[in-house]
Parts: C-alpha cells; sequence; structure tokens
C-alpha cells in the first residue's frame, strides 16, 4: 500500500489507483487503425504493444523518428579520431621508433584500427543508447498488472491511453477505447 | 527424426505441385503467430531433455576436456610441445584460427549483409548462425592466444598505460589482428543479445518455472513490445548490421594481412583479401548448413527452415566456391606470370613436392566436389548437401595447411628446409575445440530459441498491415 500511496501524477495530483486503459485488439492491422483514430483524436500520452515491430504504427501513433542515428554517428567519429590519435600520439610524441628514416606519422598503417575502432564505438553506442532510451533495464512497468498482457510477447496487440493525458476522462475515454472495436478494456494499475 | 511433422511434408509438397517454379515458401502456410512462438520456444521450455542431447553433451565435454588437458599440458611444458619450429613457425595454431574465425563469418553475414539485401530467408537461420559465429570466435581466440607461448602476458597486445612507457607495434598487421578480433567478437555478442531480447521476452512470458522466469526476465531487461521501443530498436538493429558487415569484410581482410604483408613466397599476393573473404563465407555457410540440418531434423523444424533455405544457401556457397576457385588460379598465375624464381617454385612445390597430397585434397574436396551443387537434383538433397559441405568444410582447412605450411617449409634459404608435423598435442587441441564449439552449440540450442521467433511473425501474411491512403498525406 505504501508503494502505491507514494505513486504521484507527474503534474503533481495525487493519483492511487490508475495508470491507464489498456485495450488489446485482434490484429495488427486493428491496432494500427485504432491507433490512427486516438491519435487523431488528440490522445499524447499512448502507446502500442505488439509482438512485433509494426513500421507503420509509427505515423499512426505519432512517434517522431529518433535522434539515434547521429548519437550513433557522434560515437562512430569520435571512436575513429581516438582510434587514430592514440596510434599517432604513440607512434610520433610517446614513443617514438626511427627505423630508417621511415616517417613517424606512417598514417595508412594505422587505418586499419582507425577504423575498427570506428566500428567498435558505433556499433556500442548503437545498442546501449537503443537500451538506455528505451529505459532499460526496466523490469517493472504498470502493463504488466494486467494479466492479459503477457500475449503481447507472442499473440497480443495492446493499445494503451495514460491516465497522465490532458484529455483523459475515466469515462469518456473507456467509452471512446470501447467504441474502437477492441478485444476487451482493461485498467492498468499503477 | 521422430517428431518430424509428416503434416508439413505434405503441404510442401502441394506447395510445389501448384506452382512448380516457385520457390518454396519461407515460412509453410498454415503457420500462425501462437504455432510460430509455440513450435520454437517449446524446443527451449516444453521438452524434457532428450536422451540424445544428453549423449551428444557428454560425447562432446569429454572432447573439451581432452582440450583443457592439452592446454594444460602446453602450460606446464611451454609452447615446444607443439609441433611447430623454424621454418614452419606458424602451423596449427594459426591454421586453426583462420579456419575457425572464418566459419564464424558467416554468421555476421546471414545476419547483417542478407538484412541490408531484404533477403527474409535470412530470418530462419540468423539466430543460428551468430550463435555459431559467438562460438568459432571463442575457438578462434584460443590458438593466437596459447600461441603468444605466455597466454598470461595476452593483455601486453592491448595498449594499455603502463610504468615501461610500451606501445604494441601498430604499424603490424598481427595488432590489427587484435583489434579486428576483439572487436568483431564483442561487437557480434552485442548483436546477437540485442536480438535475442524480444524473444527472451516471450520465453519470460511462457516459462512456467520460477528460476526460469527470473533468469530469462533478466535478460529481457524488461521488454514489453512498446511501438516507441521497436522504433528505436529497429534503427539500432539496422544500424548494428549496417557496421557489423564492412565489420565482418574488415577481419578477415585483416587475417589475409597477416600473410599478404609477409614477403613468404605463396603470400605475398593482393588477391588474398577479397579470396580469404570469399573462402569465411564459403567455410561459414558450409558449417551452419552441416549443424542446422541435423537440428532441423532432431527439432522438427521444418515449417521454418524450408528447402528455399537450403537451396539458397547452396547457391549462396556455389558462388563463394567460384570466387575461391578463382584465388586458386590467380595463384598459379602470379607464379607463371611474375617470373619470380621463388614464386614459380613454390607453385611447383605445393602440387608436386613432400606435401602434394594436401594441395590435391584442397582441389578435390574445395573446388571440385562442390561443383555438383550446379545441380538442382543434388541442392535439394539433404544428405548430398550434408555430404557436400563436410567436403568444404574439410576443404577449407586444407587451404589453410596449403597456405602456410607448404609455403613456410621451403622458403628461400634451402639450408633452413624442413618438413612439418604436428604433434599429439596440436591435434588434441584441435579437436578439443571442436568439442567446445559442440558444448557451446548444444546449450545454446537447450536454453535459448534457435530461430529469431519475432522475426518470423513478421514474415507471416497476418502481420501485413495496410496504411490507408488519408493516413500517408
Amino acid at each position: 500500500m505504501s508503494s502505491a500511496a507514494s505513486y504521484t501524477h507527474p503534474h503533481g495530483v495525487p493519483d492511487t489507483d490508475l495508470y491507464g486503459y489498456l485495450a488489446e485488439f485482434e490484429s495488427a492491422q486493428a491496432l494500427v487503425d485504432a491507433a490512427e483514430v486516438v491519435n487523431n483524436a488528440g490522445f499524447t500520452k499512448t502507446d502500442a504493444f505488439s509482438p512485433f515491430p509494426i513500421p507503420e504504427i509509427d505515423h499512426a501513433l505519432g512517434i517522431k523518428r529518433s535522434i539515434l542515428p547521429w548519437i550513433i554517428l557522434g560515437a562512430g567519429i569520435t571512436g575513429g579520431c581516438a582510434g587514430f590519435f592514440m596510434q599517432w600520439f604513440a607512434s610520433v610524441i610517446h614513443y617514438p621508433l626511427n627505423i630508417g628514416g621511415r616517417p613517424l606519422n606512417s598514417w595508412p598503417m594505422f587505418i586499419p584500427i582507425t577504423f575498427e575502432m570506428t566500428i567498435l564505438f558505433s556499433a556500442f553506442t548503437a545498442g546501449l543508447a537503443m537500451l538506455t532510451m528505451n529505459g532499460f533495464p526496466k523490469h517493472y512497468h504498470p502493463v504488466f498488472n494486467v494479466p492479459s498482457f503477457s500475449k503481447a510477447s507472442s499473440v497480443g496487440f495492446f493499445l494503451c491511453i495514460e491516465e497522465s493525458d490532458p484529455k483523459f476522462d475515466r469515462t469518456e475515454t473507456m467509452a471512446f477505447l470501447k467504441s474502437l472495436n477492441p478485444v476487451e478494456v482493461s485498467e492498468v494499475a499503477p | 527424426m521422430s517428431t518430424n511433422d509428416p503434416a508439413n511434408e505434405s503441404q510442401s509438397e502441394a506447395a510445389r505441385a501448384y506452382a512448380p517454379y516457385a520457390p518454396a515458401p519461407m515460412v509453410l502456410p498454415g503457420e500462425t503467430y501462437e504455432s510460430v512462438t509455440s513450435r520454437i520456444a517449446d524446443v527451449v521450455l516444453r521438452r524434457k531433455t532428450q536422451k540424445g542431447w544428453i549423449f551428444g553433451f557428454m560425447i562432446a565435454g569429454a572432447i573439451w576436456f581432452m582440450m583443457m588437458f592439452s592446454i594444460a599440458w602446453l602450460l606446464y611444458w611451454g609452447i615446444g610441445t607443439w609441433g611447430n619450429n623454424i621454418p614452419v613457425a606458424w602451423a596449427f595454431g594459426i591454421i586453426n584460427f583462420v579456419w575457425w574465425i572464418g566459419i564464424g563469418h558467416a554468421g555476421t553475414l546471414i545476419s547483417a549483409i542478407l538484412l541490408l539485401f531484404r533477403q527474409k530467408w535470412r530470418t530462419s537461420i540468423n539466430r543460428f548462425a551468430e550463435a555459431m559465429t559467438l562460438f568459432a570466435v571463442a575457438s578462434a581466440g584460443l590458438f593466437p592466444l596459447l600461441h603468444t607461448g605466455r597466454p598470461w602476458f595476452a593483455y601486453w597486445l592491448v595498449p594499455y598505460p603502463n610504468t615501461l612507457r610500451m606501445w604494441p607495434q601498430f604499424r603490424s598487421p598481427l595488432d590489427w589482428d587484435v583489434f579486428a578480433v576483439s572487436t568483431y567478437g564483442s561487437v557480434s555478442l552485442l548483436f546477437w543479445y540485442i536480438g535475442l531480447i524480444p524473444d527472451l521476452a516471450s520465453l519470460r512470458d511462457r516459462v512456467k518455472n520460477g528460476v526460469g522466469r527470473a533468469l530469462y526476465g533478466f535478460f529481457a531487461l524488461g521488454w514489453r513490445g512498446s511501438a516507441r521501443h521497436w522504433h528505436r530498436y529497429e534503427i539500432a538493429y539496422l544500424i548494428l548490421a549496417g557496421v557489423s558487415t564492412p565489420l565482418v569484410l574488415s577481419v578477415h581482410t585483416t587475417v589475409s594481412f597477416d600473410f599478404a604483408v609477409g614477403q613468404v613466397p605463396g603470400w605475398h599476393t593482393t588477391i588474398f583479401p577479397p579470396y580469404f573473404v570469399a573462402g569465411a563465407i564459403y567455410a561459414g555457410f558450409a558449417m551452419v548448413l552441416t549443424l542446422l540440418i541435423p537440428v532441423r531434423a532432431i527439432y522438427g523444424l521444418h515449417a521454418y527452415f524450408t528447402d528455399r533455405h537450403l537451396q539458397n544457401m547452396a547457391k549462396v556457397m556455389l558462388l563463394a566456391g567460384l570466387v575461391v576457385a578463382y584465388g586458386y588460379f590467380c595463384e598459379v598465375f602470379y607464379a607463371w606470370y611474375s617470373g619470380n624464381t621463388w614464386e614459380k617454385y613454390m607453385m611447383v612445390n605445393r602440387s608436386l613436392g613432400p606435401y602434394w597430397w594436401s594441395y590435391w585434397i584442397l582441389i578435390l574436396t574445395n573446388i571440385l566436389i562442390p561443383q555438383l551443387l550446379w545441380f538442382n537434383k543434388i541442392r535439394t538433397n539433404i544428405w548430398l548437401l550434408l555430404i557436400i559441405s563436410t567436403s568444404i568444410n574439410i576443404g577449407m582447412w586444407f587451404e589453410r595447411f596449403v597456405i602456410i605450411v607448404v609455403s613456410l617449409h621451403r622458403d628461400f634459404l634451402p639450408s633452413s628446409w624442413a618438413l612439418y608435423s604436428p604433434t599429439r598435442w596440436d591435434i588434441m587441441l584441435f579437436i578439443g575445440t571442436m568439442g567446445q564449439f559442440m558444448v557451446f552449440t548444444l546449450l545454446f540450442i537447450r536454453f535459448l530459441p534457435a530461430m529469431s521467433i519475432f522475426e518470423l511473425r513478421t514474415l507471416l501474411p497476418d502481420a501485413k498491415v495496410k496504411v490507408k491512403e488519408e493516413h500517408t498525406h
């Protein structure tokens, strides 16, 4: 009870018993169609859950393209520069070896490691930044409280409207979701 | 074998009768989200551990222990227990390294390059192939580490701040190898794990026992299939594939630089990078077939690993094999066209010298036998495919034997010429890494989904979503 009581609404309105409504749909098509209607109705605090990626839902739900690729690009450039700098610093400044008067900054020989460092930084940034931006690891989430939600990882298609949405109204939103022809609508405990 | 679903066979027969020239389907008709999920997840969750699995695990484990023993012996007595010595200073330690790492490359090729080319048939085999990559790299990495002689100083290969102010030699291809292989191993692990997360969530939601739920749940990180998460996930996955593709090409290129940068006759040619990369693809696809054909039969996964996959993989092998054959041809051509005494002698010695048999085994198993893949009848015959892919595995090992041992044993100075033969410890270590590979593979099949469930779902007809006109403005 204490954890429920300490839950506060993002806008400071205390709330103890509702995270939002979760509607289940019978197919990917039905989910995308419903998401479109919900988005057009002006709801913003929404999310859809599906057992596989549905690219069409991004537009239907108004999900903006992530800045993730730019972060990865930045990391790749950083990795490449760091990799080259390390080799240049070691070979020219810190541990110069004069072998038959050959140039110390023999940059073509530094390319393979520069390349590998570019890949290493971009790949790990792609993986870890994706997980971080998605808020993982996060083993608890209110939607897991709905028993039928376990289907979301195999056969179930779900759409959630959060209680914190400015347009959310306990009776009207429930009626609205039911008008979208769902399999069922459940209340989600926080 | 008993679990083969006869219904699947008849369905595929029916599909072929209906459209004889259409490619076999990637997923057989009649599959649903539920059937895809349960059939693959149940291999892990519902089936009791079979006697065959336990038997196989015990044998693989015994072979693995043999590897441990040979390593312990090596560490106790030193590198002299191996057969390599001047002039053949590189032998089993490098042959097996290159062989294993080449096998591993098919995993990345299938998961990354085929993803970029939108080859959806990759979906059934990419998970397994990625796992194979990891286990192959784990086996490959052992050889150079042990070959250093004092593997407890292996961290000297990595640049780190130290009181001696020492650095590794960044101009050496051997140090490029350290960076290439360690980047490859860690990126492959990341790629594999990221691909597993949604399927781990599926297992978490289906598993009955608490320990399983805790473990799958922990590693699923709380995945819930949110549209916003999928959005970033797909971007990250595509970019990972995009950076893995040049990575995998660079790794075997770097491995080939280990030879091509040296001036030993038979090594010093520019054909090496492309021909090594093609050889890696060739060996890797052969190994995927060698392993997946039995796995499909044992676990009844015919619905997802269809004749179409066999056909396509056989075609990729044929193509890669032709590139490799072109590489062999180029070596002969260079030897003649260069007019270089040592290069010419190398070629004569390779085909008629003391190791003549290894060269002709190579030509037979790697070039001649795989030509059978030109025939459709053979590409669809499981037993013949299994034999041909095994032949390629053997051939690719002999390729490295020929390149490394045969080139080194007679180089510039006739006074130092000598023959090489491996000791029993060389052989035990090599066979032992196969045991290690099988142990890891068997554990993977038992505890993780061997096919990507969430990607297979996207191949089902139901997964297609139509967007109405008004939505796309």
